[in-house]
């Protein structure tokens, strides 16, 4: 029942599955010459219409920072900013950002100083595994230019895309608070 | 996931004209279809990428009303001044669904087109009429604490997951469509069906069309919405039950009433019964309570989702004391 299990476990189960539907379409796809804009940088890379946002950034370009955890949209870890607001880099196309301006957590920072989220996060320990960190931070920091309400449950409905299994959401809630009086 | 040739559409026109391509499925916010694709049960051979399209405006209609363009975020419309002022069932519906990322990447019309959450239809191992029609529903024997109790079928029992339609449903939206032969507009009440035979026909959009942009009609002077959202945790997840309201109250009584429900039925679900209760009536529990029955008459509940027969009535009843309360 459950719809969990990765991406090649799913394929090799579609094949075998009587209810799935047949393949038609192509086996792969050329990979197309692609300009991706990350923390500042022009990347250029050669990637398949299908690589995901999330998989260009750990398999292709080395930025280990962005996590990936559930793959659907469903825990917030994949979190990086594009054009200033975030989103899952699990359920877009590299292709599809092509132009845009992505930040990731390795591009918080500025000039060698923490990001006000990121120095409020160690102040405040938000974090046991630090697993989510890197998406509960890039959601923190959006959070700051949208329209949020100023109480504790006002950040816990703009946090809330972003799963932590340890379960550290007291710390994090305090630390989104100090980084938003601070900034 | 299946491999696909992907291309940028620039004009609507040629957008719709490629559509006619075998195996070619527009891609706007991706939120839905992405997460699909991984899971093999969307394969598109071909993605037409509509992100460019000048569909991103949203604009004051002549009339008064609201026009909402088909890639316009879902976080853009719940924040927009007029849908705060005028139209605040859309904006909390729009807000009470999923989390933020994916409301800056969602789109208006993607979530029309939004596709249920039955697990057994996200399984490719299990049969689904939907999914691949024939094969049967793995739902109806199996665990439906999630599935629809009004508008089922022998064939299907999915619930519609989207709250922003609910909304929709309840303000008289209507859908402009571009195809081939021109444009054409469905109201949203007439652009979902109910699965029947069927299931694989969920709405009215032909394969090589593309939704341009919703309107909304303007609402009198008066006019009070609210939409309230039951689920299994505070936020990020979808509905049990919900309810949208629009009333105008007039004198002390009910005028204009709209009421729609997500959660319970195949489709956004307009319970025109539920209103015929509540026109013109003094609002209290009793009449309340009388319309959320009304609402309810034909439920079909399955094995593990009876709860939501009467979730929804009292979801009904608390959206309507607020709404009444308030104006």
């Amino acid at each position: 029942m459950a719809t969990a299990g990765g991406p090649l476990l799913r394929k090799t189960e579609a094949q075998q599955g009587s209810s799935a539907p047949a393949s038609t379409g192509p086996e792969t796809v050329e990979a197309v010459p692609l300009v991706l804009r990350i923390n500042g940088h022009e990347h250029r890379v050669r990637l398949e219409p299908r690589v995901t946002l999330l998989d260009a950034l750990r398999e292709n370009l080395q930025l280990f920072g962005t996590k990936k955890g559930c793959d659907h949209g469903q825990c917030g870890a994949c979190t990086v900013h594009v054009n200033g607001r975030r989103v899952n880099s699990c359920l877009t196309f590299a292709i599809m950002h092509q132009g845009d301006e992505i930040t990731t957590i390795e591009g918080l920072e500025r000039d060698g100083e923490l990001h006000p989220v990121q120095a409020a996060f160690l102040e405040h320990d938000g974090f046991q595994c630090g697993y989510c960190t890197a998406g509960q931070m890039m959601s923190a920091a959006a959070l700051m230019k949208e329209p949020c309400g100023p109480d504790d449950n006002d950040v816990r409905e703009c946090m809330s895309g972003n799963i932590c299994r340890c379960g550290a959401y007291t710390n994090i809630v305090a630390a989104v608070q100090q980084a938003r009086r601070r900034a | 996931m299946q491999a696909f040739h992907y291309e940028k559409a620039t004009e609507v026109a040629e957008a719709v004209h490629s559509a006619v391509e075998p195996g070619l499925k527009f891609i706007a916010g991706g939120t839905t279809l992405v997460d699909l694709m991984k899971l093999n049960v969307e394969r598109p051979e071909r993605l037409l990428d509509i992100n460019s399209l000048p569909l991103d405006q949203i604009e004051a209609t002549p009339e008064g009303g609201l026009k909402i363009g088909a890639t316009v975020r879902n976080s853009d419309l719940a924040h927009h001044a007029t849908v705060q002022r005028m139209y605040p069932v859309l904006g909390q519906a729009l807000l009470s669904g999923a989390s933020p990322q994916l409301r800056n990447m969602a789109t208006t019309g993607g979530n029309l087109l939004q596709r249920t959450r039955c697990y057994y239809f996200r399984d490719t191992n299990y049969a689904c009429n939907k999914r691949n029609p024939g094969s049967g529903c793995a739902a109806i024997d199996g665990y439906n604490r999630i599935h629809a109790v009004l508008g089922t079928s022998e064939h299907c029992v999915a619930t519609h997951p989207s709250d922003m339609c609910v909304a929709m449903m309840a303000l008289e939206a209507v859908i402009h469509i571009r195809g081939r032969r021109g444009e054409r507009t469905v109201p949203v009440n007439e652009f979902y069906f109910i699965p029947g035979a069927t299931p694989q026909r969920e709405n009215a959009l032909a394969a090589n069309e593309l939704i341009t942009h919703v309107t909304l009609p303007p609402l009198a002077n008066g006019t009070n919405s609210h939409y309230l959202k039951r689920r299994d945790r505070a936020s990020y997840e979808f509905a049990l039950a919900s309810a949208a309201v629009v009333v105008r109250m007039q004198a002390g009584r009910m005028e204009h009433v709209r009421i729609a429900f997500g959660g319970i039925g195949t489709k956004p679900w307009r319970s025109v019964e539920a209103e015929h209760v509540l026109e013109r009536q003094q609002p209290s529990q009793k009449v309340f309570r009388a319309a959320g029955e009304a609402a309810l008459r034909g439920a079909k509940p399955l094995h593990d989702n009876a709860f939501k027969v009467e979730l929804a009535k009292r979801t009904l009843i608390r959206a309507l004391t607020v709404v009444t309360k308030n104006s």
